[in-house]
């Protein structure tokens, strides 16, 4: 009976989990089982974004799936003599992965499925609630559509938060020959990881989301935008919509619909900038990724001058279970303005790293110290920084704060993408202060001057400050730089580059040798 | 030369019909060559019926592609916020020195070609670094050392 039994056993193939070794053990396990004459069937599946435990190796049981973690590949012979095939106990075993508490206490819709399934495999992704919204939305006029989409209070995920409803309302009232859906995948803030893992662990989902999308508007063209960085997505996307399109999801007459949809994956070549929406269209065209002016907006003229949804990969992937459910369901989580889950990444220096998806309304402490286990060398967190490259610095004396848009917004600071990167006490704040203007050099597509120029001058007057000469004066003189930049830019990326700065003067004038009220 | 012409024309050619071909053109030319030949340029720009000002220009603006042979590896450290919180710095630090060169430029042996990159969104296991489509987490100097010995294969050891 034993020699016949196959088992199941579960290794990510994340981008992150290979990085710290996941395609090393899946071989090791491979080979072990081979060895001992043990029928194993391997699933590549997501990640379910608890990092400090990749690679979790996971072993379906009756009782569930029984976690394992974090894997070496040294430490698969022991695994085996363990007996962690029927869930035996190892110094690494974590119990039923349903119930470890980072996981169990998430509100998980988006992200459902990551890491639950194989994600290149359309039956685990119908078993799981997959395009049930896509069958729904066939049967309803464009209208319906975009009304779903409202109702639910989405609003984009990228950083604008933009009611995502109003948004495809412009298009769907904007007549045109053809018209495109195209999704942001330039995932490009540090600290963000949530796209990544998505396309990685789910993509279905987020082609169900597009063609939603393309129904809703009536377009029948869309494009995933997607960063070089990704080289992982880039294979699984490509071979998801393949598979797509022969199971008829893509293409002529989806399901038999009358509807079609074709869908593409683009690569970008390593320009921040083009995680801004105009840039991204200018880049979509085969040119440099410069700024366009607003408007026109690219909801009434964008890629090829045609009406375009743009969308960031969690806003669409959002959108089947939000026509499945309802949109009702999807507007019950969340407060105020802010409504539904918000998928929050949590990295830099923190013990418990990883994706935790809430309804709003959380506080930074708790994601921090509940979920993050304070910082990973043990110090104090002294800030975080919220947003990207181009976030303010929020301290600690803030971390009472509730994540959502507006709670942020009278900050001063923004949730924009939902990454958030802990410091501790070692940090210097003038040298991340110098680097966020660093960062604005290298990448700022030279288009508006105060950002091409500015963020060059800035750098300049950060180390005048460091090497200790006239500090109050530049720290003026810097809030000179800072409004023409705020005031003189055409994309966020010149208009936000101060936040970091201005919070880290604010909040840590220690650094910058200056007093408290200097 | 005159075979190279034709292997990037047929490249080119390849993506003709594609609205806004530039970038997939460019990508599968460095794809081949690991850079873009100068001779690309012409051939790419008439293919697409646009001026060799305007391919220059799309070359030039972004930082993947580049315009000279790269080394045999092309080793990217992450300079992101989430991995310098876990001591990037210092990693970058390490690998200029322990390479002897500086970002964007390549070893004397023509191994290694090192670069910074901002995010590869692997902030959970930071500091990261990227060789070829291969990124690797939680490297601090002993796993980079690892790592550049792996590159110069095992008979230098």
């Amino acid at each position: 009976m034993i020699a016949n039994e196959s088992y199941k056993v579960y290794v990510p193939c994340d981008t992150t989990a290979a990085s710290v070794g996941a395609d090393r053990v899946a071989g090791r396990l491979i080979d072990e089982a081979q060895q001992r004459g043990i029928s194993l069937q391997i699933v590549r599946n997501g990640s379910r974004g608890m990092f400090w435990l990749e690679p979790l190796v996971e072993v379906v049981t009756e009782q569930g799936r029984v976690a394992y973690g974090p894997v070496r590949p040294a430490d698969v012979a022991s695994l085996f003599e363990a007996d962690f095939l029927r869930g035996g106990s190892h110094a690494l075993q974590l119990g039923l992965t349903s119930e470890i508490p980072y996981l169990k206490n998430q509100e998980r819709l988006t992200f459902a499925r990551v890491g639950l399934i194989d994600p290149l495999s359309i039956s685990d992704y119908e078993a799981y609630g997959g395009f049930v919204g896509l069958r729904k939305a066939i049967d309803m006029p464009p209208n319906g559509i975009v009304a779903a989409v409202k109702g639910s209070g989405l609003r984009g995920r990228g950083g604008a938060a933009f009611p995502t409803g109003i948004k495809w309302q412009t298009v769907l009232d904007t007549a045109a020959d053809q018209k495109y859906i195209v999704c942001n995948a330039d995932e490009g803030d540090s600290g963000t990881f949530a796209d990544r893992m998505l396309m990685e662990g789910d993509p279905y989902c987020l082609i169900e989301g597009m063609i939603i999308a393309g129904l809703g508007v009536g377009a029948t063209i869309g494009y995933i935008y997607l960063r070089s960085e990704y080289p992982r997505c880039w294979t699984i996307l490509n071979e998801a919509i393949a598979y797509a399109r022969a199971a008829n999801f893509l293409g002529e007459n989806i399901l038999g619909s009358g509807r079609h949809f074709e869908l593409e994956v683009r690569l970008g070549a390593g320009a921040y900038i083009c995680g801004e929406e105009t840039a991204l269209l200018e880049s979509l065209e085969g040119k440099r990724g410069e700024v366009r002016a607003k408007p026109p907006l690219p909801a009434v003229s964008g890629l090829f001058g045609k009406p375009t949804v743009v969308n960031n990969v969690i806003t669409l992937a959002s959108v089947p279970i939000i026509l499945s459910c309802g949109p009702e369901f999807y507007h019950d989580y969340g407060l105020g303005r802010s409504r539904g889950t918000l998928t929050l990444q949590l990295a830099g220096n923190i013990k418990y790293p990883g994706l935790i998806e809430k309804a709003f309304g959380m506080t930074l402490k708790e994601l921090l110290y509940d979920y993050g286990g304070g910082s990973a060398s043990g110090r104090p967190i002294r800030a975080v920084q919220a947003g990207g490259p181009l976030g303010a610095y929020v301290p600690a004396k803030d971390f009472d704060m509730p994540i959502d848009y507006e709670a942020f917004m009278e900050r001063g600071a923004m949730v924009g993408h939902g990454g958030i990167v802990a410091f501790d006490d070692s940090v210097d704040m003038l040298k991340m202060a110098r680097f966020a203007m660093e960062f604005c050099v290298e990448e700022s597509c030279g288009k508006c001057t105060p950002c091409r120029i500015g963020s060059v001058r800035g750098v300049e007057v950060i180390d005048k400050i460091a090497a200790g000469k006239e500090r109050s004066e530049k720290v003026e003189g810097f809030g000179g730089l800072w409004g023409t930049m705020k005031d003189g830019f055409l994309c966020a990326m010149g208009g936000m580059t101060p936040f970091p700065v201005v919070s880290a003067l604010k909040h840590f004038p220690e650094d910058f040798g200056l007093g408290p009220n200097e | 030369m005159g075979n190279d012409s034709t292997r990037i024309a047929a490249i080119a050619d390849k993506h003709r019909s594609r609205p806004g071909a530039t970038l997939p053109i460019l990508h599968d030319i460095q794809a081949e060559y690991g850079y873009i030949p100068d001779e690309a340029v012409p051939i790419v720009a008439e293919t697409l019926n646009l001026s060799r000002a305007e391919i220059h220009g799309v070359i030039t603006f972004y930082a993947d592609f580049r315009t000279t042979p790269p080394g045999r590896h092309i080793v990217q450290v992450c300079r992101g916020e989430a991995c310098q919180a876990k001591g990037g710095e210092a990693l970058e630090e390490h690998a200029k020195k322990k390479l002897g060169v500086d970002f964007h430029e390549t070893t004397a042996d023509q191994n290694v070609t090192l670069e910074p990159v901002f995010c590869l969104g692997n902030c959970g296991c930071s500091p990261s670094v990227r060789v070829g489509d291969e990124i690797l987490g939680r490297v601090d100097a002993e796993r980079f050392n690892e790592l550049l010995d792996e590159l110069r294969g095992k008979e230098q050891r």
